[in-house]
Protein backbone atom coordinates (compact mmCIF):
# COMPACT_ATOMS: atom_id res chain seq x y z
CA UNK A 1 0.00 0.00 0.00
CA UNK A 2 1.23 3.42 -0.88
CA UNK A 3 2.53 5.23 2.15
CA UNK A 4 1.70 8.71 0.92
CA UNK A 5 0.44 10.37 4.03
CA UNK A 6 2.34 8.67 6.82
CA UNK A 7 2.80 11.91 8.74
CA UNK A 8 -0.60 13.33 8.11
CA UNK A 9 -3.12 11.11 9.78
CA UNK A 10 -3.87 11.59 13.44
CA UNK A 11 -6.27 8.72 14.10
CA UNK A 12 -6.69 5.29 12.60
CA UNK A 13 -9.44 2.76 13.29
CA UNK A 14 -8.78 -0.30 15.50
CA UNK A 15 -5.16 0.68 16.09
CA UNK A 16 -3.57 1.52 19.40
CA UNK A 17 -0.24 2.65 18.04
CA UNK A 18 0.49 6.36 18.25
CA UNK A 19 0.25 7.81 14.76
CA UNK A 20 3.20 9.77 13.43
CA UNK A 21 2.58 13.42 14.13
CA UNK A 22 5.65 15.43 13.23
CA UNK A 23 3.68 17.84 11.07
CA UNK A 24 2.18 20.14 13.66
CA UNK A 25 1.21 22.95 11.37
CA UNK A 26 -1.39 21.30 9.20
CA UNK A 27 -4.25 23.72 8.61
CA UNK A 28 -7.65 22.47 9.70
CA UNK A 29 -10.05 22.74 6.79
CA UNK A 30 -13.82 23.09 6.85
CA UNK A 31 -16.75 23.23 4.50
CA UNK A 32 -19.47 25.71 5.38
CA UNK A 33 -22.95 25.08 3.99
CA UNK A 34 -25.09 28.19 4.19
CA UNK A 35 -28.58 26.73 4.04
CA UNK A 36 -30.08 30.21 3.68
CA UNK A 37 -28.32 30.75 0.35
CA UNK A 38 -29.00 27.31 -1.12
CA UNK A 39 -31.49 27.12 -4.01
CA UNK A 40 -31.48 23.32 -4.15
CA UNK A 41 -30.11 23.13 -7.71
CA UNK A 42 -28.10 19.98 -6.93
CA UNK A 43 -25.00 21.15 -8.82
CA UNK A 44 -23.01 19.86 -5.82
CA UNK A 45 -24.58 16.43 -6.21
CA UNK A 46 -23.79 16.43 -9.91
CA UNK A 47 -20.20 17.64 -9.44
CA UNK A 48 -19.62 15.09 -6.68
CA UNK A 49 -20.65 12.22 -8.92
CA UNK A 50 -18.62 13.57 -11.83
CA UNK A 51 -15.41 14.02 -9.83
CA UNK A 52 -15.66 10.76 -7.94
CA UNK A 53 -16.69 8.76 -11.03
CA UNK A 54 -19.94 7.69 -9.42
CA UNK A 55 -23.00 6.84 -11.52
CA UNK A 56 -25.59 5.32 -9.20
CA UNK A 57 -28.53 3.53 -10.74
CA UNK A 58 -31.40 5.67 -11.95
CA UNK A 59 -34.34 5.58 -9.56
CA UNK A 60 -38.09 5.97 -9.85
CA UNK A 61 -39.81 9.21 -8.81
CA UNK A 62 -40.71 9.00 -5.14
CA UNK A 63 -43.01 12.00 -4.94
CA UNK A 64 -40.35 14.33 -3.56
CA UNK A 65 -37.49 16.42 -4.84
CA UNK A 66 -34.87 14.16 -3.32
CA UNK A 67 -33.22 12.28 -6.14
CA UNK A 68 -32.20 9.57 -5.41
CA UNK A 69 -34.45 9.16 -2.39
CA UNK A 70 -31.57 8.51 0.02
CA UNK A 71 -27.80 8.45 0.24
CA UNK A 72 -26.31 5.29 -1.27
CA UNK A 73 -22.82 3.93 -2.03
CA UNK A 74 -22.79 5.99 -5.25
CA UNK A 75 -24.45 9.12 -3.82
CA UNK A 76 -22.16 10.71 -1.28
CA UNK A 77 -24.09 13.92 -1.00
CA UNK A 78 -27.82 14.46 -1.31
CA UNK A 79 -30.06 17.51 -1.26
CA UNK A 80 -32.87 17.02 1.23
CA UNK A 81 -36.01 19.14 0.96
CA UNK A 82 -38.27 19.96 3.92
CA UNK A 83 -41.38 22.10 3.99
CA UNK A 84 -41.86 24.02 7.21
CA UNK A 85 -44.58 26.40 8.25
CA UNK A 86 -43.26 28.98 10.68
CA UNK A 87 -45.12 30.68 13.57
CA UNK A 88 -46.52 33.34 11.24
CA UNK A 89 -47.85 30.69 8.91
CA UNK A 90 -45.27 31.32 6.21
CA UNK A 91 -44.12 28.34 4.25
CA UNK A 92 -40.36 27.89 4.35
CA UNK A 93 -38.57 25.50 2.06
CA UNK A 94 -35.60 24.24 4.03
CA UNK A 95 -33.08 22.63 1.73
CA UNK A 96 -30.10 20.89 3.26
CA UNK A 97 -27.09 19.30 1.59
CA UNK A 98 -26.68 16.02 3.44
CA UNK A 99 -23.42 14.12 3.59
CA UNK A 100 -20.51 13.30 5.87
CA UNK A 101 -19.91 15.93 8.56
CA UNK A 102 -16.24 14.97 9.10
CA UNK A 103 -16.58 15.01 12.90
CA UNK A 104 -13.67 15.96 15.10
CA UNK A 105 -14.61 12.91 17.17
CA UNK A 106 -15.78 10.46 14.50
CA UNK A 107 -18.20 7.75 15.66
CA UNK A 108 -17.52 5.68 12.55
CA UNK A 109 -13.80 5.57 13.28
CA UNK A 110 -14.41 4.69 16.92
CA UNK A 111 -16.72 1.82 16.02
CA UNK A 112 -14.58 0.44 13.18
CA UNK A 113 -12.89 -2.88 14.01
CA UNK A 114 -10.78 -3.07 10.83
CA UNK A 115 -7.29 -1.60 11.31
CA UNK A 116 -6.81 1.40 9.05
CA UNK A 117 -10.18 1.22 7.30
CA UNK A 118 -11.08 4.66 8.63
CA UNK A 119 -8.52 7.39 9.21
CA UNK A 120 -8.64 10.98 10.31
CA UNK A 121 -6.14 13.32 8.72
CA UNK A 122 -4.57 16.22 10.55
CA UNK A 123 -6.57 18.64 8.39
CA UNK A 124 -9.76 17.16 9.83
CA UNK A 125 -10.90 14.96 6.94
CA UNK A 126 -12.27 11.57 7.97
CA UNK A 127 -11.61 9.16 5.13
CA UNK A 128 -12.57 5.55 4.42
CA UNK A 129 -9.72 3.43 3.07
CA UNK A 130 -11.71 0.86 1.11
CA UNK A 131 -8.78 -1.49 0.81
CA UNK A 132 -8.92 -2.15 4.56
CA UNK A 133 -12.70 -2.16 4.89
CA UNK A 134 -14.26 -5.49 5.83
CA UNK A 135 -17.84 -4.34 5.26
CA UNK A 136 -19.06 -5.13 8.77
CA UNK A 137 -21.26 -2.02 8.88
CA UNK A 138 -20.20 -0.91 12.37
CA UNK A 139 -19.45 2.56 11.00
CA UNK A 140 -23.12 2.84 10.03
CA UNK A 141 -24.06 2.13 13.62
CA UNK A 142 -21.35 4.44 14.95
CA UNK A 143 -22.26 7.45 12.80
CA UNK A 144 -24.43 10.03 14.60
CA UNK A 145 -25.64 11.40 11.26
CA UNK A 146 -26.52 8.13 9.47
CA UNK A 147 -24.14 8.70 6.55
CA UNK A 148 -22.07 5.63 5.55
CA UNK A 149 -23.65 3.14 3.15
CA UNK A 150 -22.47 -0.41 2.40
CA UNK A 151 -22.20 -1.34 -1.27
CA UNK A 152 -24.07 -4.49 -2.27
CA UNK A 153 -21.42 -5.14 -4.96
CA UNK A 154 -18.16 -5.16 -3.03
CA UNK A 155 -19.48 -5.08 0.56
CA UNK A 156 -17.43 -2.04 1.50
CA UNK A 157 -18.56 1.16 3.14
CA UNK A 158 -18.66 4.46 1.25
CA UNK A 159 -19.24 8.13 2.02
CA UNK A 160 -18.01 11.63 1.18
CA UNK A 161 -14.22 11.98 1.33
CA UNK A 162 -14.36 15.79 1.39
CA UNK A 163 -12.49 15.24 -1.88
CA UNK A 164 -9.34 14.30 0.03
CA UNK A 165 -7.62 13.80 -3.34
CA UNK A 166 -8.35 17.40 -4.33
CA UNK A 167 -7.66 18.93 -0.93
CA UNK A 168 -4.39 16.98 -0.82
CA UNK A 169 -3.10 18.84 -3.89
CA UNK A 170 -4.38 22.23 -2.76
CA UNK A 171 -7.78 22.33 -4.43
CA UNK A 172 -11.24 22.74 -2.93
CA UNK A 173 -13.82 19.92 -2.94
CA UNK A 174 -15.78 19.53 -6.18
CA UNK A 175 -19.15 20.47 -4.60
CA UNK A 176 -17.70 23.69 -3.18
CA UNK A 177 -16.21 24.77 -6.47
CA UNK A 178 -19.35 24.27 -8.48
CA UNK A 179 -21.92 25.88 -6.12
CA UNK A 180 -23.45 28.72 -8.22
CA UNK A 181 -24.92 30.66 -5.28
CA UNK A 182 -21.91 30.43 -2.99
CA UNK A 183 -23.93 28.48 -0.45
CA UNK A 184 -21.02 26.06 -0.03
CA UNK A 185 -17.76 27.64 1.04
CA UNK A 186 -14.41 26.08 1.85
CA UNK A 187 -11.36 27.24 3.75
CA UNK A 188 -9.68 27.01 7.11
CA UNK A 189 -12.02 26.17 9.95
CA UNK A 190 -11.39 29.55 11.57
CA UNK A 191 -12.13 31.47 8.39
CA UNK A 192 -15.32 29.51 7.89
CA UNK A 193 -16.45 30.32 11.40
CA UNK A 194 -15.75 34.02 10.81
CA UNK A 195 -17.67 33.97 7.55
CA UNK A 196 -20.54 32.14 9.23
CA UNK A 197 -20.60 34.85 11.89
CA UNK A 198 -21.10 37.53 9.25
CA UNK A 199 -23.88 35.58 7.58
CA UNK A 200 -25.61 34.93 10.87
CA UNK A 201 -25.52 38.64 11.73
CA UNK A 202 -27.12 39.38 8.34
CA UNK A 203 -29.79 36.77 8.86
CA UNK A 204 -30.60 38.12 12.31
CA UNK A 205 -30.99 41.60 10.81
CA UNK A 206 -33.49 40.13 8.39
CA UNK A 207 -35.60 38.71 11.19
CA UNK A 208 -34.22 35.23 11.67
CA UNK A 209 -33.65 35.63 15.40
CA UNK A 210 -32.48 32.06 15.87
CA UNK A 211 -29.98 31.99 13.03
CA UNK A 212 -26.79 30.26 14.04
CA UNK A 213 -23.92 27.95 13.24
CA UNK A 214 -24.27 24.17 13.42
CA UNK A 215 -20.92 22.88 14.64
CA UNK A 216 -22.13 20.39 17.27
CA UNK A 217 -19.84 20.18 20.31
CA UNK A 218 -21.27 16.72 21.10
CA UNK A 219 -18.98 15.25 18.43
CA UNK A 220 -16.14 17.69 19.11
CA UNK A 221 -17.27 20.01 16.32
CA UNK A 222 -17.40 19.12 12.65
CA UNK A 223 -15.43 19.97 9.54
CA UNK A 224 -18.65 20.40 7.61
CA UNK A 225 -20.74 23.11 9.25
CA UNK A 226 -24.13 24.59 8.49
CA UNK A 227 -25.48 28.12 8.77
CA UNK A 228 -29.11 27.54 9.76
CA UNK A 229 -31.90 30.13 9.97
CA UNK A 230 -33.41 28.01 12.75
CA UNK A 231 -30.32 26.91 14.64
CA UNK A 232 -32.48 26.31 17.71
CA UNK A 233 -34.29 23.49 15.87
CA UNK A 234 -31.83 21.68 13.56
CA UNK A 235 -34.25 18.75 13.28
CA UNK A 236 -36.46 20.91 11.03
CA UNK A 237 -33.86 20.39 8.32
CA UNK A 238 -34.84 16.84 7.32
CA UNK A 239 -33.87 15.37 10.67
CA UNK A 240 -30.48 16.96 11.29
CA UNK A 241 -29.83 15.77 14.88
CA UNK A 242 -30.44 18.44 17.54
CA UNK A 243 -27.83 16.80 19.75
CA UNK A 244 -25.83 14.31 17.73
CA UNK A 245 -24.21 11.62 19.82
CA UNK A 246 -22.25 8.47 19.14
CA UNK A 247 -24.36 5.43 20.07
CA UNK A 248 -23.96 4.37 23.73
CA UNK A 249 -23.26 0.86 22.46
CA UNK A 250 -20.14 2.04 20.62
CA UNK A 251 -19.06 4.01 23.67
CA UNK A 252 -19.50 1.01 25.98
CA UNK A 253 -17.99 -1.50 23.60
CA UNK A 254 -14.93 0.56 22.70
CA UNK A 255 -14.81 2.26 26.10
CA UNK A 256 -15.04 0.43 29.42
CA UNK A 257 -15.96 -3.00 28.01
CA UNK A 258 -12.85 -3.28 25.88
CA UNK A 259 -10.27 -3.25 28.71
CA UNK A 260 -12.55 -5.54 30.72
CA UNK A 261 -12.78 -8.04 27.90
CA UNK A 262 -9.03 -7.81 27.28
CA UNK A 263 -8.38 -8.43 30.96
CA UNK A 264 -10.72 -11.44 30.81
CA UNK A 265 -8.92 -12.81 27.76
CA UNK A 266 -5.54 -12.32 29.31
CA UNK A 267 -6.69 -13.91 32.56
CA UNK A 268 -8.04 -16.97 30.70
CA UNK A 269 -4.81 -17.35 28.74
CA UNK A 270 -2.57 -16.97 31.78
CA UNK A 271 -4.66 -19.29 33.95
CA UNK A 272 -4.70 -21.95 31.21
CA UNK A 273 -0.93 -21.74 31.06
CA UNK A 274 -0.54 -21.86 34.82
CA UNK A 275 -2.97 -24.76 35.06
CA UNK A 276 -1.09 -26.80 32.49
CA UNK A 277 2.18 -26.17 34.37
CA UNK A 278 0.79 -26.87 37.84
CA UNK A 279 -1.65 -29.73 37.29
CA UNK A 280 -0.80 -30.80 33.75
CA UNK A 281 -3.04 -33.02 31.63
CA UNK A 282 -5.47 -35.53 33.18
CA UNK A 283 -3.92 -38.98 33.55
CA UNK A 284 -5.95 -42.22 33.55
CA UNK A 285 -4.78 -45.12 35.66
CA UNK A 286 -5.21 -48.80 34.87
CA UNK A 287 -8.02 -48.96 37.51
CA UNK A 288 -9.96 -46.18 35.67
CA UNK A 289 -9.63 -48.09 32.38
CA UNK A 290 -10.80 -51.28 34.06
CA UNK A 291 -13.82 -49.52 35.58
CA UNK A 292 -14.68 -48.06 32.20
CA UNK A 293 -14.46 -51.43 30.48
CA UNK A 294 -16.72 -52.93 33.12
CA UNK A 295 -19.29 -50.21 32.59
CA UNK A 296 -19.15 -50.60 28.79
CA UNK A 297 -19.72 -54.35 28.80
CA UNK A 298 -22.57 -54.25 31.34
CA UNK A 299 -25.97 -55.74 30.27
CA UNK A 300 -27.76 -52.46 31.07
CA UNK A 301 -25.66 -50.73 28.37
CA UNK A 302 -28.17 -49.68 25.74
CA UNK A 303 -26.75 -46.42 24.37
CA UNK A 304 -23.42 -47.95 23.29
CA UNK A 305 -23.04 -45.83 20.24
CA UNK A 306 -23.57 -42.72 22.29
CA UNK A 307 -21.00 -43.44 24.88
CA UNK A 308 -18.50 -44.49 22.21
CA UNK A 309 -19.13 -41.23 20.43
CA UNK A 310 -18.51 -39.31 23.62
CA UNK A 311 -15.30 -41.19 24.23
CA UNK A 312 -13.93 -40.26 20.83
CA UNK A 313 -15.01 -36.68 20.60
CA UNK B 1 -9.62 -33.14 10.29
CA UNK B 2 -9.39 -35.53 13.20
CA UNK B 3 -9.25 -33.37 16.29
CA UNK B 4 -9.27 -34.87 19.76
CA UNK B 5 -10.92 -33.06 22.61
CA UNK B 6 -7.54 -32.38 24.17
CA UNK B 7 -6.15 -31.11 20.85
CA UNK B 8 -9.11 -28.80 20.44
CA UNK B 9 -8.64 -27.31 23.90
CA UNK B 10 -4.91 -26.86 23.28
CA UNK B 11 -5.58 -25.14 19.98
CA UNK B 12 -8.17 -22.80 21.45
CA UNK B 13 -5.78 -21.99 24.28
CA UNK B 14 -3.04 -21.14 21.82
CA UNK B 15 -5.42 -19.01 19.78
CA UNK B 16 -6.61 -17.21 22.87
CA UNK B 17 -3.06 -16.50 23.96
CA UNK B 18 -2.10 -15.23 20.51
CA UNK B 19 -5.10 -12.93 20.21
CA UNK B 20 -4.54 -11.64 23.75
CA UNK B 21 -0.96 -10.77 22.87
CA UNK B 22 -2.14 -9.02 19.73
CA UNK B 23 -4.81 -7.11 21.61
CA UNK B 24 -2.30 -6.04 24.22
CA UNK B 25 -0.27 -4.29 21.55
CA UNK B 26 2.30 -6.88 20.59
CA UNK B 27 1.04 -7.05 17.01
CA UNK B 28 3.23 -6.78 13.95
CA UNK B 29 4.42 -3.23 13.51
CA UNK B 30 4.03 -3.75 9.76
CA UNK B 31 0.29 -3.78 10.10
CA UNK B 32 0.37 -0.14 11.13
CA UNK B 33 0.79 1.09 7.57
CA UNK B 34 -0.49 4.55 6.89
CA UNK B 35 -3.52 5.35 4.85
CA UNK B 36 -3.39 6.73 1.37
CA UNK B 37 -5.72 9.08 -0.43
CA UNK B 38 -6.84 8.49 -3.98
CA UNK B 39 -4.13 9.87 -6.27
CA UNK B 40 -5.07 13.19 -7.87
CA UNK B 41 -6.26 12.26 -11.33
CA UNK B 42 -5.55 15.43 -13.33
CA UNK B 43 -1.84 15.81 -12.60
CA UNK B 44 -0.64 15.59 -16.21
CA UNK B 45 -3.95 15.79 -18.05
CA UNK B 46 -4.29 18.35 -20.85
CA UNK B 47 -6.32 21.36 -19.80
CA UNK B 48 -8.40 23.16 -22.44
CA UNK B 49 -10.47 26.30 -21.87
CA UNK B 50 -13.91 26.40 -23.43
CA UNK B 51 -17.47 27.64 -22.94
CA UNK B 52 -20.30 25.55 -21.54
CA UNK B 53 -22.61 24.25 -24.27
CA UNK B 54 -25.86 24.91 -22.48
CA UNK B 55 -27.49 28.25 -21.77
CA UNK B 56 -26.68 31.84 -22.68
CA UNK B 57 -24.93 32.51 -19.38
CA UNK B 58 -21.92 30.98 -21.19
CA UNK B 59 -19.87 29.82 -18.23
CA UNK B 60 -16.19 29.22 -18.73
CA UNK B 61 -15.14 25.60 -18.37
CA UNK B 62 -11.89 23.69 -18.16
CA UNK B 63 -11.87 20.45 -20.11
CA UNK B 64 -9.35 17.89 -18.95
CA UNK B 65 -8.35 15.16 -21.35
CA UNK B 66 -6.30 12.04 -20.98
CA UNK B 67 -2.87 12.28 -22.56
CA UNK B 68 -0.43 15.12 -23.25
CA UNK B 69 -1.31 15.46 -26.96
CA UNK B 70 1.64 13.34 -28.01
CA UNK B 71 1.52 12.09 -31.59
CA UNK B 72 0.38 8.60 -30.70
CA UNK B 73 -2.34 9.60 -28.27
CA UNK B 74 -5.96 10.14 -29.09
CA UNK B 75 -7.15 12.49 -26.36
CA UNK B 76 -10.39 11.73 -24.61
CA UNK B 77 -12.22 13.99 -22.19
CA UNK B 78 -11.98 12.69 -18.62
CA UNK B 79 -13.23 15.59 -16.53
CA UNK B 80 -14.84 19.02 -16.85
CA UNK B 81 -15.06 21.70 -14.21
CA UNK B 82 -15.60 25.44 -13.98
CA UNK B 83 -12.90 27.90 -15.02
CA UNK B 84 -11.98 29.98 -11.94
CA UNK B 85 -10.47 32.70 -14.16
CA UNK B 86 -13.63 33.18 -16.22
CA UNK B 87 -15.43 36.39 -15.21
CA UNK B 88 -18.90 34.97 -15.83
CA UNK B 89 -18.89 32.06 -13.42
CA UNK B 90 -15.53 32.22 -11.58
CA UNK B 91 -15.32 28.45 -11.37
CA UNK B 92 -18.92 27.63 -10.55
CA UNK B 93 -21.23 25.52 -12.68
CA UNK B 94 -24.91 24.60 -12.46
CA UNK B 95 -25.96 20.92 -12.19
CA UNK B 96 -26.11 20.58 -15.97
CA UNK B 97 -22.70 22.18 -16.41
CA UNK B 98 -21.25 20.08 -13.61
CA UNK B 99 -22.42 16.98 -15.49
CA UNK B 100 -21.08 18.05 -18.91
CA UNK B 101 -18.80 15.03 -19.08
CA UNK B 102 -21.82 12.85 -19.64
CA UNK B 103 -23.09 14.83 -22.61
CA UNK B 104 -19.65 14.56 -24.21
CA UNK B 105 -19.97 10.81 -23.85
CA UNK B 106 -23.73 10.54 -24.35
CA UNK B 107 -24.60 7.69 -26.70
CA UNK B 108 -27.35 9.80 -28.30
CA UNK B 109 -25.10 12.75 -29.02
CA UNK B 110 -25.16 14.03 -32.63
CA UNK B 111 -21.61 14.00 -33.98
CA UNK B 112 -22.20 14.15 -37.76
CA UNK B 113 -24.57 16.22 -39.92
CA UNK B 114 -27.74 14.35 -40.87
CA UNK B 115 -30.12 15.03 -43.72
CA UNK B 116 -33.77 14.14 -44.25
CA UNK B 117 -34.99 15.25 -47.69
CA UNK B 118 -38.55 16.49 -47.98
CA UNK B 119 -40.90 13.52 -48.04
CA UNK B 120 -38.40 11.03 -46.66
CA UNK B 121 -38.92 9.46 -43.25
CA UNK B 122 -35.33 8.48 -42.46
CA UNK B 123 -32.36 10.65 -41.53
CA UNK B 124 -29.14 9.81 -43.34
CA UNK B 125 -25.58 10.78 -42.57
CA UNK B 126 -24.07 13.33 -44.94
CA UNK B 127 -20.73 15.11 -45.23
CA UNK B 128 -20.16 18.61 -43.89
CA UNK B 129 -19.52 19.78 -47.47
CA UNK B 130 -22.93 18.52 -48.56
CA UNK B 131 -24.64 20.06 -45.55
CA UNK B 132 -23.02 23.49 -45.92
CA UNK B 133 -23.60 23.59 -49.68
CA UNK B 134 -27.24 22.66 -49.17
CA UNK B 135 -27.74 25.33 -46.52
CA UNK B 136 -26.02 27.99 -48.66
CA UNK B 137 -28.09 27.06 -51.73
CA UNK B 138 -31.39 27.24 -49.85
CA UNK B 139 -30.44 30.53 -48.22
CA UNK B 140 -29.53 32.07 -51.54
CA UNK B 141 -32.72 30.83 -53.22
CA UNK B 142 -34.85 32.25 -50.40
CA UNK B 143 -32.98 35.53 -50.26
CA UNK B 144 -33.16 36.02 -54.04
CA UNK B 145 -36.90 35.41 -53.90
CA UNK B 146 -37.82 37.52 -50.89
CA UNK B 147 -35.20 40.23 -50.46
CA UNK B 148 -36.77 43.68 -49.90
CA UNK B 149 -34.52 46.39 -51.24
CA UNK B 150 -36.83 49.39 -50.85
CA UNK B 151 -39.93 50.01 -48.76
CA UNK B 152 -43.20 51.51 -49.95
CA UNK B 153 -41.83 55.04 -49.53
CA UNK B 154 -38.89 54.20 -51.78
CA UNK B 155 -36.25 54.27 -48.99
CA UNK B 156 -33.47 51.70 -49.21
CA UNK B 157 -33.99 49.11 -46.44
CA UNK B 158 -32.23 45.91 -47.70
CA UNK B 159 -34.36 43.54 -45.60
CA UNK B 160 -34.49 39.78 -45.75
CA UNK B 161 -37.49 38.90 -43.59
CA UNK B 162 -38.28 35.35 -44.68
CA UNK B 163 -35.34 33.68 -42.91
CA UNK B 164 -34.16 34.02 -39.33
CA UNK B 165 -31.08 32.90 -37.50
CA UNK B 166 -30.76 31.51 -34.02
CA UNK B 167 -27.04 31.39 -33.36
CA UNK B 168 -25.14 29.59 -30.65
CA UNK B 169 -25.75 30.92 -27.17
CA UNK B 170 -22.44 29.71 -25.85
CA UNK B 171 -20.12 32.04 -27.73
CA UNK B 172 -17.43 34.47 -26.81
CA UNK B 173 -17.73 38.20 -27.58
CA UNK B 174 -15.61 37.76 -30.71
CA UNK B 175 -17.73 34.91 -32.05
CA UNK B 176 -20.90 36.82 -31.28
CA UNK B 177 -19.54 39.90 -33.10
CA UNK B 178 -18.69 37.87 -36.22
CA UNK B 179 -22.07 36.10 -36.15
CA UNK B 180 -23.81 39.46 -35.88
CA UNK B 181 -21.92 40.88 -38.84
CA UNK B 182 -22.69 37.85 -41.05
CA UNK B 183 -26.41 37.83 -40.28
CA UNK B 184 -26.89 41.59 -40.57
CA UNK B 185 -24.82 41.89 -43.77
CA UNK B 186 -27.31 39.50 -45.38
CA UNK B 187 -30.16 41.78 -44.32
CA UNK B 188 -31.55 39.33 -41.78
CA UNK B 189 -33.69 40.88 -39.05
CA UNK B 190 -35.10 37.86 -37.18
CA UNK B 191 -31.94 37.08 -35.34
CA UNK B 192 -30.93 36.12 -31.82
CA UNK B 193 -27.62 35.15 -30.38
CA UNK B 194 -25.35 35.55 -27.39
CA UNK B 195 -24.63 39.19 -28.24
CA UNK B 196 -28.14 40.11 -27.04
CA UNK B 197 -27.37 38.78 -23.57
Amino acid sequence: MADLQSQDYIRRSATNLTPPSVRHHELEVAKLIDVSRCIGCKACQSACMEWNNLRPEMEEFHGAYENPHDLNPGTWTLMRFAEYEDEQGNLEWLIRKDGCMHCEDPGCLKACPAPGAIVQYANGIVDFISENCIGCGYCVKGCPFNIPRISAQDHKSYKCTLCSDRVGVGLEPACVKTCPTGAIMFGSKDDMKDWAGERIAELKERGFQNAGLYDPPEVGGTHVMYVLHHADKPSLYSGLPDKPHISALVGAWKGFLKPLALAGLAFAAVSTFVHSIVSGPNETTEEDEEAARREMSGPEMSGRGNSEGKGKS
Amino acid sequence: MDLSRRGFIKLSGAGLAASSLGALGFGLAGSALAASVRPFRLTAATETRNTCTYCSVACGILIYSQGDRAKNVKSSVIHIEGDPDHPVNRGTLCPKGAGLLDIVRAPGRLTVPKYRPAGASEWKEVSWDFALDRIATLMKQDRDAHFVEKNAAGDTVNRWLSTGMLAASASSSETAYATWKVARSLGMLAFDNQARV
